[in-house]
C-alpha cells in the first residue's frame, strides 16, 4: 500500500473530481489518496464519486480554509 | 453477451430516464459527462458565500447514483475550445453552440465506446425538445458528422426516428422505447412518476453558461479586448465572478461583490495586478489589461464608489502589483452619475 498527495486548491468541481479520477485510475487497489481541495463543493462531490465508484473515503477534514480527503482505491471490477 | 452502452449524462431528467429504459432492457449502461468549463454546474456556488448554504451537489453525479451506474467525468476544456471558437453550424441566441456541442460530445463518447469495448451509445434527446441541436432535420447531423451512424440510440423518441443497429440487432426491443416529442415535458414526468424518480435537477438547457445573454457578453467583449478569439481557463472562470466594467479598452476591473468572492479573487492577485480598500470595508478589484497613472486612479475610483466609502470625501486604496510590491492611493470615489453605463459589462 502507497500513500498519495494530490494538490487540488484553487480547483473548482467538478476539477478536483476529475483530478481525483484520473489519479485514481493510475494508483493500485488499497492505495491512499489524500486530496486537498479549496472548493467546498469537494465534501458533496469526491464522496459521491467514490460511492458510484467503488472507493472508500477514510478521512474528511477541515484544516485553514482547506479540506482534505483520504481515501481508499477500491478493488477493480 | 449483455450489451453495454455509454450514456451521455447531463445531469437532467431526459438522460436519466434513457438510461433507466435501457437498463430495464438489461443492458449495461456506464454514463460520461464532459466538463466544457461552461458548465453552470457547481461554480458559482461554490465561490458566493451566500450560496454556501444551499446544496451544491453536482448533478451528474447525483444521477449516477440514483441508476446505480460509474460516471466517467472527462476534461474537455482545450479541444472544446475549437467548438467554441468555429462552429460550424453557428451559435444560438447567444455564444452557444448547440449543434457543433452535440456533435463533438458525442464524437468523444464514440472514441470512449471504442476504447472501452462497448457496443453503443444512448443520450436523453426528443425530437422537437430544443431549438437547435435536437429537430428532426439536425438529429441525423449528429449521427453523421460524429461518425456514430446508427449506434446512437435515444431512448425517449427512439419510436419517431428509423430502427438505430442495436434495435435492428435486437439488443433492445424497440417496442419498449419511447416516441417524445416536442417541448413538453409531461410524457418525461410521468415516466419520471413511473420509475419512482421524485428529486430531479431541473430539465436540461440551463447547464451552460455559453446559453447566458451577460456571460455571452463578457466573452465577446474578452474577445474584442485581445484581439482574438482566444481564452484561458482561468479566463472563463472569471467570466462567472464579480462585476467587469470596462472604462477603457485597454483595461477592465473585476470587482467582487460579496465576501466569498472577494476571497476567490484574491487567489488571482499573482496573476493580476489588484486594487482593495484599506480606510473602509470595500471589494477587491483585479485588473485586466495595462493602464497609465490617470488610469489607475480612475480605477482606483471605481472601486472605492463600491466601498463602505463611497459617500466619503476620500478613501484609501491599496494597489499591489503581481510581484507584491504595494503602494497606497487616495481618491475621491466616483459619484454614481459619472460611472458610464457603457463600462458595465
Amino acid at each position: 500500500m502507497s500513500r498519495y498527495v494530490l494538490d487540488c486548491r484553487r480547483l473548482l468541481c467538478p476539477m478536483p473530481v476529475i483530478r481525483v479520477q484520473d489519479r485514481i485510475a493510475e494508483l493500485e487497489p488499497g492505495d491512499e489518496l489524500e486530496a486537498v481541495c479549496t472548493d467546498p463543493g469537494v465534501l458533496q462531490d469526491i464522496p459521491a464519486w467514490c460511492r458510484i465508484n467503488a472507493h472508500e473515503v477514510l478521512e474528511v477534514r477541515e484544516e485553514n480554509d482547506e479540506y482534505i480527503l483520504r481515501i481508499r482505491v477500491g478493488e477493480e471490477e | 453477451m449483455q450489451r453495454k452502452a455509454v450514456a451521455l449524462i447531463s445531469g437532467g431528467l431526459d438522460s436519466m430516464l434513457a438510461v433507466k429504459v435501457v437498463q430495464e432492457q438489461g443492458i449495461h449502461v456506464e454514463g460520461i459527462n464532459f466538463f466544457t468549463g461552461f458548465c453552470v454546474e457547481g461554480h458559482t456556488h461554490a465561490i458566493r458565500k451566500k450560496d454556501r448554504k444551499k446544496p451544491k451537489r453536482n448533478n451528474a453525479l447525483w444521477v449516477a447514483e440514483q441508476l446505480g451506474i460509474k460516471l466517467h467525468i472527462i476534461d474537455i476544456v482545450e479541444e472544446y475550445k475549437e467548438v467554441v471558437f468555429n462552429p460550424k453550424y453557428g451559435y444560438g441566441a447567444n455564444l452557444n453552440p448547440c449543434l457543433d456541442c452535440k456533435i463533438f460530445m458525442v464524437k468523444k463518447a464514440r472514441e470512449w465506446m471504442e476504447a472501452h469495448g462497448f457496443d453503443f451509445i444512448i443520450t436523453g434527446e426528443v425530437v422537437g425538445q430544443r431549438p437547435k441541436s435536437q429537430r428532426r432535420d439536425t438529429m441525423p447531423v449528429v449521427q453523421r458528422d460524429s461518425g456514430i451512424g446508427d449506434l446512437l440510440l435515444r431512448p425517449l423518441c427512439a419510436k419517431n426516428l428509423p430502427p438505430t443497429l442495436p434495435e435492428r440487432e435486437g439488443w433492445v426491443d424497440r417496442e419498449k422505447l419511447y416516441d417524445f416529442s416536442g417541448r413538453t415535458r409531461k410524457p418525461q414526468m410521468a415516466l419520471a412518476r413511473r420509475f419512482g424518480f421524485e428529486d430531479y435537477a431541473q430539465p436540461a438547457g440551463g447547464c451552460c453558461f455559453l446559453t447566458d445573454e451577460q456571460y455571452s457578453v463578457k466573452l465577446q467583449d474578452l474577445w474584442q479586448a485581445r484581439g482574438d478569439k482566444q481564452y484561458e481557463m482561468d479566463d472563463i472562470m472569471l467570466l462567472k465572478v464579480g462585476r467587469h466594467i470596462r472604462p477603457s479598452p485597454e483595461f477592465k476591473l473585476i470587482v467582487s461583490r460579496e465576501e466569498g468572492e472577494g476571497k476567490f479573487l484574491q487567489g488571482y492577485r499573482n496573476q493580476y495586478p489588484s486594487l482593495k480598500t484599506v480606510s473602509h470595508a470595500g471589494p477587491l478589484a483585479l485588473i485586466d489589461g495595462t493602464m497609465d497613472e490617470e488610469q489607475l486612479e480612475l480605477a482606483a475610483r471605481i472601486v472605492a464608489r463600491y466601498s463602505q466609502g463611497k459617500n466619503a470625501p476620500e478613501v484609501e486604496l491599496e494597489y499591489r502589483d503581481t510581484g507584491g510590491a504595494s503602494r497606497t492611493l487616495k481618491v475621491a470615489p466616483l459619484p454614481p452619475h459619472e460611472l458610464k453605463k457603457e463600462w458595465v459589462l
